[in-house]
């Protein structure tokens, strides 16, 4: 019964590690880069989301939506300012630098606005706990929501990228930036909107990160932005499907590890796990093998 | 070209110009005793760092009012340390440029114990508030501290424990990535094989894994456990009963110091926080009147309930003032003789403050006060 409680949990964290994965494997896997700055976005979501429920006094679902449109704008004018005009520059490492940085710049602006203090963020989801086993399994509503908005959401994202010709216009980006210009394909429009989708990926994440873990400080977004970065690689990175397993996958080890190894261990297994993984498939779980033609 | 080295030039030679203007000003002015302040004002211990910020600058300017120490003004320049080891060290320095005879600080333990390495190679006094690690004052014997040190914290909880026969079945969760929860953790485990209660579960976390509670937590719960230690910070603290009451375990809960504040988290359901017992040196709520108008005060200025952080610092000044006051200092002493002055005088003074009625410190440094164990109840800390 305890192994089972276990998994379930592990599957509630892991739900999380997906749904913030799911935007870092977008971005990634249309604009090739890493945007080191996602888990932040997340967290400017969760500020966005608390403001207007504890200010405004906004329903739950406004709030969301308020949240999206705040995380949407930041996303693009990130993008923007931040990353296009450094694109045409000759390494890959500067782009990676500057995300960097607008991580850095997102966690000290709120530090400023919202100062140290963690607030808490209360759940803002309706979904009552469901109950097995005569209440010795607990599935909590938010578990529940994560995971039905992770395979909506990873759903959506599949048909969006392979059945809409704005979709297999970034298809195109990402393969070839260069031939899918000359196509007549706006590259930085189709960059731009990726970055608009990823960054209101992020405001739902974040809420939903914060309803289960109610803690929200300037810093809430940079650690779980890096267990879905690992997450989104282990599942194989630039794979919608692959963020989902990779985060899932994540959350259980960690949790095992935890109940099962020791507790105080559990990162250095969650990584040795994600170092054999890279060895034995590269590419990660559902990564796609390319072969570079010459 | 050329028009870029005379800007440079010009620059330089303003910022050379400016830089020389405040020595100018106050060599003529009455000296003052220089106290440098050493903490995180940005970062994420940002919170601990502006608390002893604003609560020393609040100490310094009421003693400042009163007429200052022996005839001189105290002046106080706090300095942003992030809670870098390095960066502290840095600011201790820019503290020596400016020609601080003091040091309050470091706020947090990892960074005060490299200040502390220099400090004590400078022989430059060194009072910190709030950093409880036990080597933060061992480098030389010119550091003192206003809080418990981490070992009587988790020596004090178990004792608690035991003599009030709270459990038999006790669960720890700790951070095990912080020195100050691993320390407390340490002495608390030593302490509990002479008490008459089994510890049945030890778990752990890290700074890196501090969201999700419920294996540590499902595990105290399968191990019978009737009170969980958790010798941690209540941001932690208030995920850990959130989740806990999600699973329907409610065992007696025992927090240190770094509970206090639980009740001050924006948003935090207080009563999952009902009936949390906790040793804390400093109660907001307590109805003395130092307390009383020290808290006044500061949520007029700052607009927030002072944390024990603030309450050490304000503590601390007062320290600082009493010891300059047995040894009869004046501000041109320089830092070393200071220092010496100092040193013994400490070990003669006995303040009564906001942490603590009484205290007296012994040459290594260690404050001696009584902890005061209190529990929450109706959403107030109640002294036990």
């Amino acid at each position: 019964m305890s192994f089972l409680s276990y998994m379930i949990n592990g599957i509630s964290l892991g739900s999380v590690y997906a749904i913030i994965a799911l935007g870092y494997t977008m971005v990634y896997g249309i604009a090739k880069m890493l945007n080191f700055a996602h888990g932040d976005v997340i967290m400017v979501g969760g500020y966005a989301a608390l403001t207007m429920l504890l200010n405004a006094n906004a329903s739950p679902l406004a709030a969301v939506l308020v949240s999206i449109v705040v995380c949407t704008v930041l996303g693009i004018t990130i993008e923007a300012v931040a990353y296009r005009p450094l694109r045409a520059a000759a390494s890959p490492l500067a782009v990676l630098i500057t995300a960097i940085g607008v991580s850095y710049l997102l966690q000290n602006v709120v530090l400023l606005i919202f100062g140290s203090n963690p607030k808490n963020f209360q759940s803002v989801i309706p979904v009552p706990d469901l109950k097995l086993a005569g209440g010795a399994l607990m599935i909590t509503g938010e578990t529940i929501v994560t995971i039905i908005s992770c395979i909506v959401i990873m759903t959506v994202l599949t048909l969006f990228i392979n059945r809409t010709r704005t979709g297999q216009a970034m298809q195109a980006v990402s393969e070839d930036k260069g031939a899918a210009q000359l196509m007549g394909i706006n590259v930085n429009q189709t960059i731009a909107l990726t970055f608009a989708i990823g960054s209101g990926l992020a405001a739902v994440a974040g809420v939903l990160l914060c309803s289960s873990y109610p803690s929200l400080s300037p810093y809430t977004g940079s650690m779980p932005g890096i267990k879905a970065f690992v997450a989104a690689v282990f599942g194989g990175i630039g794979s919608i499907p692959g963020a989902m397993i990779g985060g899932i996958l994540l959350g259980v080890i960690e949790i095992l590890a935890k109940a099962y190894i020791s507790s105080q261990l559990a990162d250095a297994i969650v990584f040795a796990v994600l170092i054999v993984v890279l060895l034995v498939k590269p590419t990660g779980l559902l990564g796609k093998q390319i072969q570079e033609k010459v | 070209m050329r028009n870029w080295k005379k800007v440079i030039g010009v620059a330089a030679a303003a910022a050379m110009t400016v830089s020389m203007l405040p020595m100018s000003v106050f060599a003529d002015d009455a000296a003052t005793f220089k106290i440098g302040g050493i903490g995180p004002v940005t970062g994420p211990a940002a919170a601990y760092g502006s608390a002893v910020m604003n609560a020393a600058q609040i100490a310094v300017d009421e003693i400042n009012e009163a007429g200052g120490v022996n005839g001189a003004m105290l002046e106080f320049n706090p300095q942003d340390d992030e809670h870098d080891a390095e960066k502290s060290v840095n600011a201790y320095n820019t503290l020596k440029d400016w020609g601080a005879t003091m040091i309050l600080g470091s706020v947090t333990s990892a960074p005060c114990i490299a200040v502390e390495a220099e400090a004590a190679n400078d022989n430059m006094f060194l009072l910190t508030p709030s950093g409880s690690a036990v080597d933060c004052i061992t480098a030389g014997d010119n550091a003192f501290r206003v809080c418990f040190s981490d070992p009587s914290q988790g020596t004090a909880s178990a004792q608690y424990i035991g003599e009030n026969g709270l459990a038999t079945k006790v669960a720890a969760i700790y951070d095990s990535s912080d020195v100050y929860s691993s320390g407390i953790y340490a002495t608390f485990k030593a302490e509990a094989e002479n008490q008459p209660f089994e510890i049945v579960a030890e778990e752990a976390f890290t700074a890196d894994s501090k969201t999700d509670f419920t294996v540590q937590l499902q595990k105290a719960k399968d191990a019978g456990a009737e009170l969980v230690y958790l010798p941690f910070y209540y941001n932690e603290a208030s995920l850990v009963f959130t989740q806990a009451a999600a699973m329907d375990f409610s065992p007696l809960w025992f927090g240190v110091d770094g509970m206090d504040g639980i009740l001050s988290v924006e948003g935090f359901d207080t009563s999952l926080a009902e009936g949390v017992m906790l040793l804390t040196p400093f109660a907001a709520d307590a109805q003395d009147d130092l307390t009383v108008n020290f808290v006044a005060k500061y949520q007029e200025l700052y607009n927030e309930v002072p944390n024990q952080f603030a309450a050490d610092a304000y503590d601390g000044i007062y320290i600082i003032k009493a010891a300059l006051e047995q040894c009869g200092a004046t501000p041109d002493m320089d830092a070393s003789t200071l220092c010496d002055a100092m040193k013994t005088a400490m070990t003669e003074i006995t303040v009564d403050g906001l942490t603590g009625a009484g205290m007296t410190w012994t040459a290594d440094g260690e404050p001696s006060k009584a902890p005061k164990a209190v529990v929450i109840e109706n959403g107030a800390y109640k002294a036990m």
